[in-house]
């Protein structure tokens, strides 16, 4: 059985150098810090939400209609206020793009931080 | 051999370790290169996993009785498929399969989602708590390479594992109980790294629903299992291992529902989170069950003495979970509310209360008897009629609102809009019911109910495929553009298949038992079954008998054949039923006997005529397409949600 054991110590070694090849690849990073989501960007990533949402509840409510699920005056009703919010979601991620820093509320939905 | 299994269920062990450890720093203190390191360790731990299952399997191959657990589950006289499918047939193999697909389901999801590192950072601990558990059972209290000199011939196996379904049946089952490990690990990953978004929902969605699928299938496989082999004429009995799984394929069944309203209303994101941590849960609840031998149960075969360290591990899985979605509390409140009680939101959170219902009342009936056993040392049962109940309550309303749920617009639905959508499919149903009722199926409510709601459900699934293909302008673009729809259309329209299929065959069947003489004859609803003769069988590692009985009515005729085989007195002996597959009424002859007399012959026959059954096993077809329907990449979609979570990218445009 020395055969298992060598081949077992072979792939512990190749193991081991997958575990360390972060290291390996890297020995002195300019920065070792994780990446982790600025407070503006989880805005961007709320408002991205927020957007694709209004935006698919658009495409539902114009295919409801067409289908005969959704009746005339639901339609109209709905219509306006869907469009306003993927328009707001729109026009917030726009100008988080322009001035990044800026703290962005716009959705009804709170930010996730 | 054996040192090599042991040695690499050791090295992945300490993989997993240092996922969890390593890990856990890393995320806490933010080290880049260190979460990397523990993501590899991680990857890595599935090879060193698999290639200690692929010892596992050689042995088998080899009837390497040298390793105890190929002696105990199998011998020379097995065949190769289930001397193979011992791997799972025993303790230590389903240990091992455990670890083997949460490694390899742990490395992928790990891998396809290793850009978003914040959340990998905390997922990949996560993952490592579970792993480290099995791999600590396997290398420190049950290991699958316990060496021993080799008798002359292992123990075999159960009769009732020798049968082509139980080379899929458990497997199946592993596959989904561990696919909810990787909506589990993301959501709490989720949760400790504060990403309370919908990015976890979005790398999780196909797994939650690849698991779900696997859960139904495997069950449906054990459903056929134990119809064909146990012979007692039934798919499902509610045995407390048939519910372990039964329970978390229902909650990822409301999951499936409810994380829709959380994508397209940003609501229920607290309730998302109970439910995939309930779900995982209740697979380790399952596992518990299955092991513990704290219950009986047909599938006492699998017991064994590790039940308190897997209820250890439960007992840690739920204190851990709970805490963490109380901690996390503000993030996942939200102020999104529903608009109406009559929208589609709203028939989804009634399906996710059925649902969840349903589940806490099987939980509740498999946890009395064992409660009542250790709380007051009375030995008590929870038999068919409670969860009869329980399912007809449920169940049937269910069954309703599938029906009603397409057929109501999202976020509100005006009268008049559900008058329009409701009277081709709620005529169909009436005609339906009453047609039934002239029939004389109002002799059982659950089975006529369910056969006017099955109407209804079939018809509104049809009205929305015909409507949305005007709308969209050809079947194929309308399935393609929104495949989750209409594949869960396609798995509804399967649901209803088995509720017909069961309703006909538990509330319509007849069931005749009687002692015959060579030459007697039984009537069985219209059908005369005549004895006409025995004779001995022996197969490789069995002898027995098969009696012919011939059966004419209903302008048929056709034979079964009925016995029971002996293995030996250590394994001891299985009924063989004989079942005619009747294409008129797509329903089975199901019959079975056993030897009263060698003497003169005399069998004791028992005769179910199940109308309708087999509609269960072709609704499973459907089920595995539909839900194939539902997974298959959109790639439209992918590039939308690639665009929002790339850090920093534009938005996505219109």
């Amino acid at each position: 059985m020395e055969w298992g054991l060598a081949l077992a110590a072979a792939i512990a070694v190749v193991a081991v150098v997958f575990v360390a090849r972060p290291f390996l690849r890297e020995p002195a990073p300019a920065s070792d810090r994780l990446d982790e989501l600025a407070p503006e960007e989880r805005q961007r990533l709320s408002l991205a939400e927020e957007r694709d949402r209004a935006l698919d509840a658009l495409k539902e409510l114009e295919f409801d209609h067409r289908t005969g699920k959704v009746s005339d005056d639901d339609y109209r009703a709905q219509v306006g206020p869907l469009r306003r919010r993927a328009a707001d979601a729109l026009r917030a991620l726009e100008a988080g793009e322009q001035t990044p820093r800026e703290h962005v509320t716009v959705s009804d939905e709170p930010a996730s931080t | 051999m054996a040192p090599l299994g042991r040695a690499a269920l050791l090295l992945a062990f300490g993989l997993v370790a240092y996922a969890l450890v390593a890990g856990s720093y890393a995320a806490w203190k933010k080290r880049r290169r260190l979460a990397l390191s523990a993501q590899n360790a991680l990857i890595a731990a599935f090879p060193a996993t698999l290639l200690a299952s692929a010892v596992l399997v050689i042995a088998l191959a080899r009837r390497d009785f040298t390793f105890a657990y190929v002696a105990q589950h199998t011998s020379h006289n097995l065949p190769l498929p289930y001397t193979l499918s011992a791997f799972w047939g025993g303790q230590e193999g389903s240990l091992l399969l455990w670890l083997v697909i949460l490694t390899g389901y742990a490395s992928l999801a790990v891998w396809l989602n290793r850009r978003s590192r914040e959340l990998m950072a905390w997922t990949v601990p996560v993952f490592g708590l579970i792993a480290i558990f099995f791999g600590f059972m396997l290398c420190f209290v049950s290991s699958p390479f316990h060496q021993q000199p080799a008798p002359a011939d292992g123990a075999g196996m159960v009769p009732s594992l020798q049968n082509p379904y139980m080379l899929a049946h458990p497997p199946m089952l592993y596959l989904g109980y561990v696919g909810l490990a990787v909506p589990f690990a993301f959501a709490m990953g989720a949760l400790l790294s504060g990403r309370t978004d919908e990015r976890w929902i979005v790398a999780t969605r196909r797994w939650t629903l690849a698991a779900w699928t696997f859960l139904g299938v495997g069950q449906l496989l054990g459903s056929h299992w134990a119809y064909t082999e146990i012979g007692w004429g039934g798919y499902y009995a509610w045995d407390p291992v048939e519910n372990a799984a039964f329970m978390p394929w229902l909650v990822a069944t409301a999951f499936l529902h409810s994380v829709m309203i959380q994508e397209k209303r940003g609501m229920l994101k607290i309730w998302n989170m109970i439910l995939v941590a309930l779900a995982f849960n209740l697979s380790i609840f399952g596992t518990f069950l299955t092991r513990s031998g704290v219950i009986n149960s047909v599938h006492s075969f699998s017991q064994s003495p590790i039940g308190a360290w897997i209820l250890g591990f439960l007992i840690l899985m739920v204190v851990f979970s709970v805490a963490l979605i109380y901690l996390r509390l503000p993030l996942l409140r939200t102020k999104t509310k529903l608009e109406s009680l009559v929208s589609r939101e709203a028939t989804f959170l009634y399906n996710n209360l059925l649902l969840v219902a349903l589940a806490l009342t099987i939980l509740w009936g498999v946890l009395y008897p064992v409660l009542s056993d250790a709380l007051r040392g009375q030995t008590r049962s929870v038999s068919k009629p409670y969860y009869d109940f329980f399912l007809h309550t449920f169940g049937i309303p269910l069954l309703l609102l599938m029906g009603i749920g397409p057929l109501v617009a999202w976020r509100k639905a005006s009268l008049r809009s559900l008058g329009k959508t409701f009277l081709i499919p709620f005529s169909i149903a009436v005609v339906t019911g009453g047609i039934l009722v002239g029939l004389g199926f109002d002799s059982s409510w659950a089975g006529l109910l369910s056969y006017t709601f099955s109407a209804f459900v079939l018809a509104s699934i049809v009205l929305e495929f015909v409507r949305g293909r005007s709308a969209a302008g050809g079947i194929l673009k309308l399935v393609s553009r929104n495949r989750r729809r209409y594949g869960g259309y396609i798995v509804h329209a399967a649901v209803v298949l088995f509720a017909i299929g069961v309703a006909g065959s538990s509330a319509y069947q007849t069931i005749s038992e009687r002692h015959l003489l060579p030459g007697q004859s039984m009537e069985v609803a219209g059908y005369t079954v005549t004895y006409e003769s025995i004779g001995g069988v022996k197969g490789a590692d069995y002898t027995g008998f098969r009696t012919l009985l011939s059966v004419t009515g209903h302008g048929e005729h056709f034979t079964t054949e009925p016995g029971m085989n002996n293995y030996g007195p250590v394994v001891g002996s299985s009924n063989e039923a004989s079942i005619y597959h009747d294409p008129r009424t797509l329903g089975d002859f199901f019959t079975t006997d056993s030897l009263d007399n060698a003497k003169t012959g005399r069998v004791d026959v028992t005769v179910l005529v199940k109308p309708l059954l087999n509609l269960i096993w072709v609704g499973g077809l459907l089920f595995v397409f539909g839900a194939l329907v539902a997974m298959w990449p959109d790639a439209v979609e992918q590039r939308r949600l690639a665009a929002r979570y790339a850090a920093g990218a534009a938005p996505a445009g219109i």
